[in-house]
């Protein structure tokens, strides 16, 4: 049993997109869709500029609204505290999609719902996703929030800022951003050069 | 693109309707089956090293069901430690590329270069077809009239190998005169050291990090990246100086935005700094340089007001990071970039660069540069070849012996320039003027000729004249639907190359081979060479019978083996990473001409070049025109990944980078699609707009490798812009022998089109494994 979270160091992230290579082919993510992609946010003013890369995806979170909206039990949330699909019970009605306010999920055109598993097969094997594996910059970080000695829970200790996705949701999720270069934070969204 | 969450709750209502009159929900059982993973069936792994840039990171491929399903990094390799940027990651959409050349092709008779027909030929006919025009132009003209141009490792048989016992010395790479050259002479005649493939950093202990124009994070060099990354989470501090907000600038605490070309000013200023207020370590500069008091005299009027007049940066600035940086000496370094031909005086400048580091002494130093050593391999035992290598690269040798053997004539370029290497673009010449003798074929390997070298409109006329042009590639390339024939190489997962060996901190060797069967009628570079070889009347100098032989034989004579490699696919060696390890047997790491660091070249003084760097202003730009700068994508490796599904749907178009303001004035819209139009009235695009307060205003800025024109490339066809096709204009370091390609200039011609394109998703549906 453990409470599996995800750590993306802003400071160190470049937006290379390695992890989001390395998620398509891992997973089979089929063209036009996916589990895992990077935002670009461009703020300030000539010359004090600041860019900020922020790769999401699914955030596993404590109370994913995508859960209680599925109609045949196939969103679930197991006792890792991995959101999941039973790709055999989804009846592709969308339902957890409209409900997740991340966009996290995606219909496969195999017939089902597809989103991040945190490579749920790998870390079965005690391996890290691929995400964090692959990626160069090393921004990334895996483990139990559980486990006080867990490498999630050492980078949280000495992160100098901690931000959530939408905390106001309520959804508590289980992706963590360490050191957000805008002041204002993630959400910003006035900011947000197009 | 995502089905978004609105398309989805219109959706829904629809489908949720169904479950309700289906009744229990919960005992819904879908009617279809969930494909099975590839990782739940048998994985095997095979090492091998990665070709998706010129890094060579060692990789984990892992195949299941006979293909080739996922590549990771290998952790026990120097290179990658178990990670991947995302072209390493996506190699496997390269190797099912349907788009993929898949057997030889002889141009049909009676058609010109440039129309594109071909018809399907046996290798045994496509080579004789070659042989037979080799030797007749070797007849007529000599061995030297075939030039031999290449990129990628494979290149090694066709600008090495090949051409070495062919007897010509007209072997080029772009790697070269349109990339390294720059400071890899000048490293060369400072500290009497190439550069090498891998820039000899020693991120692990630096504090202090000054980028000139080097844009890491934009390039994925990934052990550069990891080291980077890792550098500034210990908190060394980092100074970019570029004209655009890099990605490297947004992780820095000072962005110097400089004004383009004038780079040189800037380090001669922190020379004057570093000198006049006495902050560079003297203890080293005299015992390990020459040339200090003339520097000194030199730099004298070069101060921090008179480089701001000329940089466009506040003189404090400079002032303050050089005292920052001797702060920090020698834990402080100024990484050499690697495209570094920009104006045509580079040399001069990657000098003034390397005197900074020197003045800090750093150089081979904890924290500064480390020693790079090569490992210790041997060479096949052929019999000699008539004529030594001559391509150089920016990991190989810096060029051929000068002198010639009878029989045998210099390279076409001898004589433009001081540097030994010869450089591609200089080659194109001769096979138009037949100056100083005629080229009359050309053998191109993975060198994509219409987007590296400068001044398309020439490489196209001077191969219409060529008597011979053979393209070796994988995928159809616009310049290899201009050939006589061509020749479909298979993938680098489907291939044996040569051994690599790459000089670092702990030297190591690689192995490359397969990890499937190649696809279609495609062969490995190693057997082309061979089979052409033969039928050249070479088969002396191809005593190897197959590449299994070949490698291991040269394994065996360093104690390892073919068999052991392929087990470990890495073979770590030891270094001598430091002076002081050098100093313990009284070696001298320094092969100048004076055995010390030359802040001063007497070397340059003789040959009419100034001994110390001097700064020459860039060529001014033209009312109404923006200086074109470029660089790179995380995503992509030069024209060479723009048909990789995976990495297109990351980024399928580059955008014109133009300052918001100054797109404004021109009443720019973002996201629109516009021309670009160089001053010489070469119009490429269209391309989108990106208006940005990430860029100076007197410059606009291009991720280079777009823009293809081959229709043989279904998913890079049409998108984006080629910043090669409008640098019709370089100017030759008559030092490095470097094309300064930062000398053209373009205006924005708004309304273009949008272009009819596909989506990436709808044309990679079809690639999908």
């Amino acid at each position: 049993m453990a409470r599996y979270a995800m750590v993306i160091d802003l400071e160190s992230c470049v937006g290379c997109s390695a992890c989001a290579a390395a998620c398509v082919l891992e997973n089979e993510v089929p063209p036009g869709h996916n589990r895992l992609w990077i935002r670009q946010r461009e703020l300030g003013v000539f010359p004090e500029l600041t860019v900020e890369y922020r790769p999401e995806q699914c955030l596993h979170c404590e109370n994913p609204p995508c859960v209680p909206a599925c109609p045949t039990g196939a969103s679930y949330k197991n006792e890792d505290g991995l959101v999941l699909v039973r790709y055999e019970r989804c009846i592709a009605c969308g339902a957890c999609v409209a409900a997740c306010p991340y966009d996290a999920r995606f219909m496969n055109p195999a017939g089902y719902v597809d989103k991040c598993t945190f490579c749920e097969h790998r870390i079965a094997d005690g391996l890290d996703p691929a995400c964090v594996e692959t990626c160069p910059t090393g921004c990334r970080v895996f483990g139990d929030l559980d486990d006080p000695t867990s490498a999630v829970r050492e980078a949280l200790a000495k992160a100098g800022r901690i931000d959530v996705l939408r905390p106001e949701m309520g959804t508590e999720p289980k992706l963590f951003y360490l050191n957000t270069p805008s002041k204002r934070g993630l959400n910003d969204t006035e900011e947000v050069q197009q | 693109m995502k089905l978004n969450r609105r398309k989805f709750l219109t959706l829904s209502a629809a489908s949720v309707g169904a479950v309700a009159l289906g009744g229990r929900a919960g005992a819904f059982k879908a009617p279809w089956t969930v494909p099975q993973k590839w990782y739940e069936g048998q994985v095997t792994t095979i090492y091998s090293y990665c070709e998706n840039c010129f890094w060579k990171c060692g990789i984990t491929v892992k195949v299941a069901g006979g293909k080739v399903r996922k590549i990771d990094g290998q952790k026990h390799n120097p290179k990658s430690r178990g990670r991947l940027c995302p072209r390493g990651q996506a190699g496997v959409a390269q190797l099912y590329d349907p788009d993929r050349l898949k057997r030889p092709l002889i141009r049909v008779e009676g058609s010109e270069r440039s129309e594109g027909k071909y018809r399907e030929a046996s290798w045994d006919e496509a080579l004789d077809y070659i042989a037979a025009r080799m030797l007749k132009i070797k007849d007529k003209y000599g061995p030297e009239a075939i030039a031999w141009f290449g990129h990628g490792s494979g290149d090694s048989w066709f600008v090495e190998y090949l051409p070495a016992a062919w007897g010509s010395p007209n072997a080029a790479k772009p790697a070269v005169s349109v990339c390294t050259a720059p400071r890899e002479t000048a490293s060369q005649w400072t500290f009497g050291r190439g550069v090498g493939g891998h820039e000899p950093v020693d991120w692990e202990n630096t504090e202090y990090i000054v980028l000139i124009g080097h844009h890491i994070g934009e390039d994925t060099h990934n052990t550069q990246l990891q080291e980077f990354a890792a550098a500034l989470r210990r908190g060394a501090k980092l100074v970019v100086v570029d004209p655009r907000f890099s990605t490297a600038a947004s992780k820095a605490d000072r962005w110097l935005p400089i004004k383009p070309g004038t780079d040189t000013a800037l380090l001669l200023a922190w020379i004057n700094v570093l000198i006049e207020e006495g902050l560079y370590d003297r203890e080293y500069v005299e015992k390990y340089t020459v040339g200090l008091a003339e520097l000194a005299e030199h730099v004298k009027d070069k101060t921090p007001e008179w480089a701001a007049s000329i940089t466009d940066l506040p003189a404090d600035t400079i002032r303050a990071v050089a005292r920052e940086l001797a702060a920090h000496a020698p834990k402080a370094v100024l990484p050499p970039g690697r495209h570094t031909v920009w104006y045509g005086s580079d040399t001069q400048r990657m000098r003034a660069l390397y005197i900074v580091n020197a003045l800090l002494g750093n150089y081979g130093v904890p924290g500064g540069f480390y020693l790079a050593k090569k490992p210790y391999l041997e060479k096949y035992p052929h019999p000699p070849f008539p004529l030594e290598p001559a391509a150089g690269g920016c990991s190989g040798s810096s060029g051929g012996s000068e002198e010639v053997p009878e029989g045998y004539k210099p390279r076409a370029d001898k004589g433009k320039f001081f540097a030994k290497t010869t450089a591609i673009q200089e080659l194109v010449e001769p096979m138009l003027s037949g100056k100083p003798y005629p080229i009359r074929g050309l053998i191109c390997y993975g060198t994509n000729l219409f987007h590296s070298i400068p001044n398309v409109p020439r490489t196209k006329e001077a191969l219409r004249k060529l008597d011979l042009y053979v393209a070796i590639d994988v995928l159809p390339m616009e310049h290899v639907m201009w050939a006589d024939v061509i020749l479909p190489e298979c993938t680098y997962l489907e291939r044996y190359d040569d051994l690599v060996a790459i000089a670092h901190k702990t030297p190591f060797i690689e192995l490359r081979q397969p990890a499937v069967k190649p696809l279609w009628d495609s062969k490995p570079g190693w057997w082309i060479m061979r089979e052409l070889a033969i039928k050249l009347g070479l088969e002396k100098f191809v005593p190897w019978k197959n590449i299994e032989e070949y490698l291991d034989t040269r394994l065996q004579a360093i104690g390892s083996s073919l068999e052991e490699m392929k087990k470990k696919g890495t073979l770590v060696q030891r270094g001598r990473p430091y002076l002081k390890d050098w100093e313990r047997w009284h070696m001298n790491p320094f092969k100048t001409p004076s055995g010390k660091i030359e802040l001063y070249s007497k070397t340059f003084a003789e040959h009419g070049f100034d001994p110390l760097p001097d700064y020459t202003p860039p060529m001014p730009a033209p009312t109404g025109f923006y200086r074109l700068l470029y660089g790179r994508s995380p995503v992509h490796s030069f024209a060479k990944t723009q048909n990789n599904w995976v990495l297109m749907e990351l980024k399928p178009e580059n955008e014109v980078w133009i300052n918001n303001a100054e797109g404004k004035k021109l009443g720019l819209r973002q996201g629109e699609y516009v021309w670009l139009e160089n001053d010489a009235g070469v119009r490429e695009g269209p391309v989108r707009v990106r208006l940005t307060e990430r860029i100076r205003n007197d410059c606009v800025y291009l991720v280079h490798g777009f823009g293809h024109k081959s229709r043989g490339l279904r998913l890079a066809f049409g998108r984006g812009a080629s910043d090669n096709t409008l640098q019709t204009r370089y100017v030759l370091d008559k030092i490095s022998g470097g094309a300064g390609l930062r000398n053209n200039f373009v205006k924005i011609v708004p309304n273009a089109a949008i272009p009819r394109l596909k989506r990436i998703s709808t044309l990679a549906r079809e690639r999908r494994l």
